[in-house]
């Protein structure tokens, strides 16, 4: 089952390939990963996808916790959640795809972000679902390039994770 | 306050963290360390051969004492070298802090001379590392590595110094912090008093109980309080390879070990029980076989300092995280109170079936009257030290005939790397638990294959007299290779035989030291003894055993704890 783990981690050099390093020691798997300082200069807050059975994800969760460095984890997917992730993809658009692609970007709520005359530059958020959603949308044929941020997320209500 | 350059900080630190011993190589990134160190004689330093030697020095020190070990090296291959070391310390869960020289700040990542980023490399195999970055940071960060070692589950730190955080004329205040705190690392202190009431409850319903003690009771320090429970409750025990001396071997509850080369009563105990408590072990494949075919009637209760060790590899009906001593000293104390006592008819018949097993194998081999066999050396020594010997091994069939033969009364007698099973361990480990106990009894049960590996080693035994006694059960093959291949190669014994082995009597004598040979069986108690009476001589006692012999029990691969062969023909 897919998983989304947010972990505050202590914002030091090395802790995020201590992180990356456990993943590929113990032979679990990434599917997406992002991490960025938070408000608090001295956390980074560090977003990983992966998928396992509930024996593995479990251990994924202890693991992560024996690390020196990581102060605090949950399993988003747990409870309630919302997840985001963006995407910049450049599509070839010319003569009548330019306005079939503008049409698909509006119902997909992106945004074209730069255009010459022969391409467009998409930017969409939203669920993976939706971005893959998107991709098959325009048809692979006419996409030129794609760059994801990896899943970010956080718990839905009054749940938050901080020291 | 005082001021002192950062290699002062350093050796000042380890004075103030209660550091006497340590052992290390000197070189390019470290000889700032190293003046330091020269400048004073609180730390007292053991200089190796060969870096891996000096870690595994480090770890016979702290399996002996319980008190972390420690190793200093230069950047570099000096670094590299320890790998094996720390490794072997890492999952054995051995407390140990590795100080290695770097290059100057400046330099890193230019691929200077003996660079290494030893962070990367040693990540993986250290409970954590530290990196020096400024020279005011040294007595922080060796505070932090101590502390980190020795608390909840112990391993080894590795921490990187620059070789400009040493710099012997720019000098610091230096003050030694006497807490340290850490938001992201709080071993546990007690146990979930709930989980314990309910393993109480389950332990005393029991009708088939057993109690599998690990290593993490040795490492606990609570050998006593597993004793007593034990005993209060009149349950059989068995512990693993890593456990070994955590109960006392000669008594009556005690099945010996479990496992692949466990006892026959070990094994079909844990197969046929209803109820495991396991203390400080972690399911290792070495002592579960086949996990989905795994004592398939048992509940188990599980207490590790370690949450990850919990439902790993077998899932525990109740965990308890928490230091096994205070876990246990909990259980006893509702043992004692409970109304409830465990069924005694119930428990009379389990015992009855025990003893049957017992009977049934009783760890017999066959003897022979010219071939000098291998346990038979073994139990002969332990008759001979009377039990109370620190014991070192190899790997390999010397290891399991060791384990399975000494009869080991005491905790931290037993010293192997059972874990990472490293060949080479054993003489260098006997040399760190020679040095800081001088009056006892060191040997070093090891192979002609095993010892090969770190025998450079003997060199530093005679700069610091350290007269262990290294007997060489020596069958001119890797024996345990060897076996696997009698088992499952149809005998073809690839690249097992050791051929042209050295004269290891000129060899220990070009070193210093005396060599005996044993070759014949009427030989063997007479040299034995003659050795142990040279206390302060080296004696390598190189002794000519059966070459075709096999250890047994072993357990069939991919079978149940019960499926197991007896001997050479006996298949369970």
């Amino acid at each position: 089952m897919r998983r989304i783990i947010s972990v505050l981690l202590e914002n030091e050099p090395g802790a995020l390939s201590r992180v990356v390093g456990l993943f590929s020691q113990r032979n679990y798997n990434i599917e997406t990963l992002t991490v960025a300082p938070t408000e608090d200069e001295t956390l980074s807050r560090l977003t990983v996808t992966t998928t396992g059975s509930d024996k593995v994800i479990e251990q994924i969760t202890k693991q992560l916790n024996k690390l020196i460095e990581v102060v605090k984890l949950v399993d988003l997917t747990e409870g309630s959640h919302i997840e985001r992730e963006l995407m910049l993809v450049k599509l070839k658009a010319t003569g009548s795809q330019r306005a079939e692609i503008k049409r698909t970007v509006d119902i997909f709520r992106g945004q074209i972000v730069d255009v010459t005359s022969s391409v467009y530059t998409v930017q969409l958020a939203g669920s993976s679902d939706k971005l893959d959603g998107f991709v098959q949308a325009v048809g692979t044929s006419g996409v030129l390039e794609v760059v994801r941020t990896g899943v970010s997320g956080i718990a839905r209500g009054e749940k938050v994770l901080s020291l | 306050m005082e001021l002192l350059s950062g290699a002062d900080m350093l050796i000042r630190s380890l004075q103030d963290e209660g550091i006497e011993n340590i052992y290390g190589y000197p070189g390019g990134a470290a000889l700032h360390i190293y003046d330091a160190l020269f400048r004073q004689d609180k730390v007292k330093h053991i200089l190796v051969r060969h870096e891996q030697a000096a870690v595994h020095m480090a770890d016979g020190y702290a399996r002996a004492t319980g008190k972390p070990g420690t190793v200093l090296v230069t950047s570099g291959p000096g670094a590299t070298n320890t790998i094996t070391g720390i490794a072997t310390a890492f999952m054995d869960s051995i407390p140990m802090v590795v100080l290695c020289g770097q290059v100057a700040s400046s330099l890193i990542g230019e691929d200077a001379f003996q660079e290494t980023d030893m962070i990367g490399v040693s990540r993986p195999v250290v409970k954590h590392n530290l990196s020096v970055r400024h020279p005011q940071d040294i007595p922080e960060t060796i505070r932090k590595a101590y502390h980190i070692a020795s608390t909840g589950r112990p391993g080894p730190v590795v921490v990187d110094i620059p070789k400009d955080m040493t710099t012997p004329n720019e000098r610091y205040e230096y003050s030694y912090p006497k807490k340290v705190k850490l938001r992201s690392y709080n071993p546990a202190v007690r146990g979930h008093s709930g989980q314990i009431k309910k393993a109480v409850d389950m332990l005393l319903a029991a009708k088939r109980p057993v109690i599998y003690a690990g290593g993490g009771v040795i490492l606990g320090k609570a050998t006593e309080q597993l004793t007593e429970l034990t005993r209060l409750l009149g349950y059989p025990i068995t512990n693993t390879l890593m456990g070994i001396g955590c109960y006392p071997c000669s008594d009556k509850q005690h099945l010996g070990w479990l496992g692949m080369h466990g006892t026959y009563e070990a094994n079909m105990t844990m197969h046929h029980s209803d109820l495991i408590l396991a203390v400080g072990a972690r399911f290792d494949d070495r002592v579960t076989n086949a996990t989905e075919k795994f004592c398939p009637g048992a509940r188990i209760v599980h207490i590790d300092i370690d949450p990850a060790s919990i439902s790993k590899t077998i899932d525990a009906d109740v965990p308890i995280v928490g230091p096994v001593d205070s876990v246990l000293n909990e259980m006893l104390s509702l043992v004692k109170g409970a109304k409830e006592k465990p069924d005694a008819d119930a428990l009379a018949a389990w015992w009855k079936q025990i003893d049957e097993w017992r009977a049934f194998h009783g760890m017999r081999y066959e003897t022979s009257d010219d071939v000098i066999k291998p346990q038979e050396v073994v139990e002969m020594l332990s008759r001979l030290t009377n039990g109370e010997a620190f014991v070192t091994s190899d790997v390999g069939q010397h290891q399991m005939f060791a384990a399975q033969y000494y009869k080991f009364d005491k905790p931290n007698r037993w010293i192997n790397s059972g874990g990472l099973g490293t060949m080479g361990f054993g003489l260098p480990a006997a040399m760190g638990v020679k040095h800081t106990h001088p009056d006892d009894e060191v040997l070093c049960i090891t192979g002609e294959g095993s010892i090969q590996m770190n025998i450079q080693e003997l060199s530093t035994c005679k700069q610091y007299d350290l007269p262990v006694k290294i007997i060489n059960l020596n069958n001119q093959a890797l024996g345990m290779v060897k076996q696997w291949q009698d088992m499952n190669y149809e005998s073809r014994h690839s690249q097992s035989y050791m051929e042209s082995l050295p004269d290891f009597m000129k060899l220990v004598e070009a070193y210093g030291h005396v060599g005996i040979r044993i070759e014949r069986k009427e030989d063997l108690e007479p040299k034995l003894k003659e050795a142990l009476a040279m206390k302060d001589k080296l004696v390598f006692v190189d002794i000519l055993i059966d070459r075709y012999e096999h250890v047994y029990p072993m357990q069939v691969a991919r079978g149940s704890m019960k499926d197991m062969w007896l001997s050479k023909t006996e298949r369970v």
